[in-house]
């Protein structure tokens, strides 16, 4: 690494044990400011045991973490407002109205601000910004699914954090909140300061919202990359269509450019046809998460 | 402003919101009347049915008590609380937050108090038109009242969240409910401790229950009633001792045992629980 001035996120060599079974092995990552990654992963990779180490609520049984410069597991009220975790709800403050709810847990952040951060978020500012202005003083309990998920973002940034932990954000979502969650995600990063990780099985999502993604498996991560990237690293798995004197060949490989090009030096104009599939990430995944699977067991 | 002090006030609002939540709704409402006017009723079939020598009738005796022992119903309060705060996630997300414990705990005992001096009105006021026989002329009476009052929520309110934070689930609660029926039959509420066996007096005055009856009997109940009392007197001296230490002990021990509760809670745990309600409701 060059520079470690603006890593907001450092896991080194991070294990977890529970009794004689290792859920993550030697986990090692960086996520600088700005950045918004997701941690992708089968159910059951330690993707949320990961996430609850770095958010402090779960302690780790070896290796190095590093959250805003801070061991999580010595995280200072100082340290705790500069954080943001997005927790799975359930029916929590039900009977509290939208905006009291934010006014008080964002009371709570009053003494925070430095110099470029005003902390908290002003409440009305914020439950515009997660689209619940309709819903502003109707009592939590009345909300959809949707809506609820949006106030618990409106929860998790009340502070204005410069991280922000998303814990499988989306899970029992339709299409619809899906697509307005990831908006709303969206918005935040664009809006500057805020680093994110998420944790998320879906692989769509994470191809949709994530600069970067690291594959979680098996408590290990066997992939680091940006989409494009990942999809790179399984070279081989193109496949080139193409038609030439009347007759159809079909070949994989892991240039598809290089192929056309000699296609068409050999054979020019009788190239007929062509169809270049690139291999998508979601056959990547797969293909990673199964060697991952064969080089463990 | 101070960290703690911003938590102290948020805390404070805490409290005063969700005490105006419990006043607000109806199943809430239903909850803060139905003790005190069974209680009422109670009083209202005991009023002219006499007992012992003193001339003292059952139910001058029994009002007071019964203020001691609904007092003393804040520990269950409190418990409840909790653990029902630890299931739906309330004390999670109160985790994620700076000083969010020291903040939701602030609100929970404003919220428990206030509910409790409520429901205490709820019942008092009325059962002063039922009963008569009190000393309620004496501003010293009221003193009274008011220092034994805090007093015991100073000793059972700790020991609420200690059991809140033993319990890990709302059915686990439901346990706590025989051993305080037990307590409350020997601790003199509706019958004086007097006329019980010597060991059973002994065990009684281990708790706060029997205390706070006794305080509250001490600040309304005129000096000719302690001839029915354990050593014919009031025993303040005692009653400060008592309650004190239970006071010490859960001032000390509920740190600890909050602590460390709040330190194993995580998403996954909640989670967790969320699987085991489901599967218990559906």
């Amino acid at each position: 690494m060059t520079t470690t001035e603006n890593v907001v996120l450092d896991v080194d060599g991070l294990r977890m044990r529970y009794g004689t079974t290792d859920v993550l092995h030697d986990v090692t990552f960086q996520v600088r400011q700005g950045e918004l990654v997701a941690l992708l992963g089968p159910n059951g990779a330690g993707k949320t045991t990961a996430i609850e180490i770095l958010e402090g609520f779960r302690m780790r049984s070896a290796g190095g973490v590093e959250v805003l410069g801070v061991d999580p597991a010595h995280g200072t009220e100082q340290w705790r407002a500069r954080v943001g975790v997005v927790l799975q709800s359930w029916r929590d403050h039900g009977k509290w109205r939208v905006r009291e709810l934010l006014a008080h847990l964002g009371s709570c952040y009053a003494g925070y601000s430095t110099e470029s951060i005003t902390r908290p978020w002003d409440a009305d500012e914020l439950v515009a910004a997660v689209g619940l202005t309709a819903q502003a003083d109707k009592r939590i309990m009345t909300l959809s699914g949707g809506q609820r998920r949006r106030l618990d973002v409106a929860v998790g940034i009340v502070g204005r954090p410069e991280v922000l932990f998303l814990d499988e954000p989306t899970a029992g979502f339709d299409p619809q909140a899906r697509h307005e969650f990831h908006d709303l995600v969206r918005s935040l990063v664009r809006q500057g300061a805020t680093t994110i990780l998420l944790t998320t099985h879906d692989l769509h999502e994470a191809e949709k919202l994530a600069d970067r993604i690291m594959i979680l498996d098996g408590g290990r991560i066997v992939a680091d990359g940006t989409a494009g990237e990942l999809a790179e690293r399984i070279a081989g798995e193109d496949e080139v269509r193409w038609m030439r004197d009347g007759q159809r060949y079909t070949r994989s490989t892991t240039d598809s450019t290089k192929l056309a090009f000699e296609l068409f030096t050999r054979y020019g104009q009788s190239i007929s046809g062509l169809e270049i599939r690139r291999s998508s990430l979601e056959d990547t995944y797969l293909s990673l998460v199964r060697e991952a699977e064969e080089a463990h067991r | 402003m101070n960290p703690t002090t911003t938590a102290l006030r948020a805390g404070w609002s805490r409290g005063a919101i969700e005490l105006r939540q419990s006043l607000t709704n109806t199943g809430d409402l239903f909850n803060h009347f139905f003790w005190p006017v069974l209680m009422l009723a109670t009083l209202f079939f005991m009023r002219d049915v006499s007992f012992g020598q003193s001339g003292l009738l059952l139910g001058t005796f029994v009002l007071p008590s019964i203020l001691g022992m609904n007092a003393s119903m804040a520990m269950i309060m409190m418990s409840q609380l909790l653990t029902a705060d630890r299931e739906d996630g309330t004390l999670l997300r109160a985790k994620a937050i700076p000083n969010g414990m020291l903040t939701y705990l602030t609100g929970r005992i404003i919220s428990v108090s206030g509910g409790l001096l409520v429901d205490l009105a709820i019942f008092l006021v009325p059962a002063l038109f039922i009963i008569s026989g009190l000393a309620v002329g004496s501003p010293g009476s009221w003193l009274t009242l008011l220092w034994v009052l805090a007093l015991g929520l100073a000793a059972t309110l700790p020991l609420g969240a200690v059991l809140g934070s033993l319990f890990t689930s709302s059915r686990g609660q439901g346990l706590l409910t025989l051993p305080i029926l037990g307590m409350i039959a020997i601790s003199g509420i509706f019958y004086p401790i007097t006329s019980l066996p010597d060991w059973l007096q002994v065990v009684a005055q281990v708790f706060p229950i029997y205390w706070l009856g006794l305080g509250m009997r001490s600040a309304l109940l005129p000096d000719g009633a302690m001839s029915v009392e354990i050593g014919d007197s009031w025993r303040h001296l005692e009653t400060v001792g008592v309650l004190g230490a239970w006071a010490v002990l859960g001032l000390v021990v509920a740190p600890i045992i909050l602590r460390r509760m709040a330190r194993r809670e995580a998403g996954s745990k909640l989670a967790e629980r969320r699987e085991k309600a489901l599967q218990r409701v559906g």
